[in-house]
């Protein structure tokens, strides 16, 4: 009887959708072991997320917080939720790995005493606890790894199920726990809102990036309308990056965001290695390029030979016009 | 002010192989952490620009001295490394424990850490040996720069929607990103320098940390199996003039869903 436990991201008081991944993933666990699936959904607006996450099968735990801005800090969720997990002292702590899940897993690690394995690709439940699927060293190994023994977190990322809504919904609680030890004091002075910040490419279902070969800010211009005919977001390599070209937010690769869009178009991107980390696991991948022998042809499924800039705009009216 | 940046010797990015029982092998050929690199960088313009002593800090192997000599040429004032036969195979847990003890024996004002590192990516020891200290943690930082008072600490923090500007007292522990700017070549001044600077090595007794909590046989987390990833079937590849090129690929889409 394993206790699966999810916890919830909040963004605008709603669940992230890698959190509604990570409640069908609980519920999915939960059946797998015969046991019972739990979310736990902390900071302003909890009540409200709660029903959204209720919807996909487990019971719910709505913690109210005091959240600066959109988001509660880590320094908020993770006391209350080492306070609950004390107690309740469930088999698997499911945690979004995103910058503050892997806050709150650090702190939850060190203060309840937990394993973690990160990057989970796949989780899978076998001999008594979760199998945790993931890939390193730039993609070339893929590797199953567990716990030695017991409890412990694993930090998921986005795309190891999909999101699906039960046939009875969870019930919804409240809980008002005393925070295990209050964290030494990190101020929110401000939120700053960047101008240009675009589409989240974390959530994205189709993400249309550039590299280098799209030659500079006003290159990125087609490779954006391209992306806005799909309903997509953009993102770029490192390079582009560095060069200024796209905020940080929008840098797909080792360094930056590891994501699995359902298409991935690359545009001028010869696919280092240290990009392929970030993007080889999308489910369709399509690449447009001059260099028919560039390293993203080994990993692409659709390879166009071709000027980028007479292709990417032909591309944009075709899909607009197919899409209405 | 006074720096502890933790820096992990990683095997070269590309060249990365798992030895006995799936175990990352650090035998030889090891270099600093990229992202370790950054805060070491940041560190070093905080001293310069402000005063103080930039102290390395890390866990690992014999090999990992090549690391600490690279910090040391870029110009950190001296080393710390924690080497130990008992620390082969240590989990985070152990790695996040032992780090907080080294911690604990030195007087820092700031300590910094990598986002995460290209061996292991987990990207969560550092909020874990902030936990075990007490400290305030500041992660994912794209500046960082004293507070007025010289007391606090000031950090921008990378957002969904752009950064956050974050403040804490000091000491503190302050995780950063690629996005504190590129690190400096160590020069050959420094690299003549980093000769006579002090590497100080810590035993497990010295941290008085028992070698039956650390390393492989008291690991938390294991690897069952590794294989390389099933290829990608072939790609279907296109060549034709942009106008009928764009015709297949919508067909392309088409036939998955995806337009």
């Amino acid at each position: 009887m394993a206790a699966i436990w999810a916890v919830a991201e909040l963004a605008g008081g709603r669940p992230t959708r890698l959190s509604l991944e990570l409640a069908t993933l609980a519920r999915q666990l939960a059946q797998a072991s015969g046991g019972t699936a739990t979310v736990v959904a902390v900071g302003s607006g909890a009540a409200g997320a709660a029903k959204e996450l209720a919807a996909l099968g487990p019971r719910v735990i709505a913690v109210e917080a005091p959240t600066e801005g959109d988001r509660p800090a880590a320094s908020v969720v993770a006391p209350r939720l080492a306070a609950l997990a004390g107690e309740a002292r469930p088999d698997v702590l499911l945690v979004s790995a995103s910058p503050d899940g892997k806050d709150v897993a650090g702190f939850l690690s060190a203060r309840l005493d937990l394993p973690v394995l990160v990057n989970a690709a796949g989780v899978r439940w076998a001999d008594g606890g979760p199998v945790v699927q993931m890939s390193t060293f730039g993609g070339r190994l893929g590797t199953d790894s567990a716990f030695t023994h017991g409890r412990g977190i694993v930090l998921v990322r986005p795309g190891t199920v999909t999101a699906e809504p039960a046939l009875a919904p969870g019930a919804v609680e409240t809980a008002d726990p005393a925070p295990s030890a209050e964290l030494p004091p990190v101020r929110v002075v401000e939120r700053v809102v960047q101008a240009g910040a675009a589409a989240s490419i974390d959530d994205a279902r189709v993400v249309v990036a550039g590299g280098r070969g799209v030659g500079g800010p006003e290159g990125f211009r087609i490779v954006e309308e391209l992306a806005d005919a799909f309903g997509g977001a953009v993102g770029g390599t490192r390079a582009v990056v560095d060069a200024g070209w796209l905020p940080y937010s929008q840098q797909i690769g080792q360094t930056g965001k590891i994501i699995k869009p359902a298409l991935y178009v690359a545009t001028g991107i010869s696919g280092a290695i240290q990009h392929k980390v970030g993007m080889q696991t999308s489910g369709t991948i399509v690449a447009i390029n001059r260099d028919p022998d560039a390293p993203i042809v080994e990993f692409a499924d659709l390879v166009v030979v071709g000027d980028l800039f007479e292709i990417v705009p032909r591309l944009t009216a075709a899909v607009r016009a197919r899409r209405g | 002010m006074r720096i502890v940046v933790l820096v992990k010797a990683v095997p070269i990015v590309g060249n990365e192989r798992l030895g006995d029982g799936f175990r990352v092998d650090r035998g030889s050929g090891l270099e600093p952490n990229g992202n370790d690199e950054y805060v070491l960088e940041a560190a070093l313009k905080l001293t310069e620009a402000h005063g103080g002593e930039v102290t390395l800090l890390t866990m690992g192997p014999a090999a990992a001295a090549d690391a600490l000599r690279k910090g040391l040429a870029m110009g950190a004032t001296r080393a710390v490394h924690v080497s130990d036969e008992a620390l082969a195979g240590s989990c985070a847990r152990a790695t996040a424990e032992v780090l907080a003890a080294a911690l604990r024996r030195l007087e820092y004002d700031l300590a910094f850490a990598g986002a995460d590192t290209s061996d292991g990516q987990g990207g969560i020891v550092a909020a874990a040996i902030a936990a075990r200290l007490g400290l305030p943690y500041l992660s994912y930082a794209a500046h960082i720069e004293p507070g007025a008072d010289g007391a606090t600490v000031r950090v921008h923090r990378l957002s969904p929607a752009g950064y956050d500007v974050l403040e804490a007292p000091m000491p503190a522990l302050v995780m950063g990103t690629q996005v504190l700017g590129e690190p400096r070549y160590p020069s050959l001044r420094g690299i003549m320098q980093a000769r006579g600077k002090e590497t100080l090595t810590w035993s497990l007794a010295d941290l008085g940390i028992d070698p039956a909590r650390v390393g492989a046989a008291a690991a938390t987390t294991r690897v069952l199996t590794a294989a390389p990833p099933p290829p990608r079937a072939g790609a279907t590849i296109i060549r034709d003039a942009p106008d009928v090129a764009v015709e297949r690929i919508v067909d392309f889409l088409a036939a998955r869903s995806l337009v």
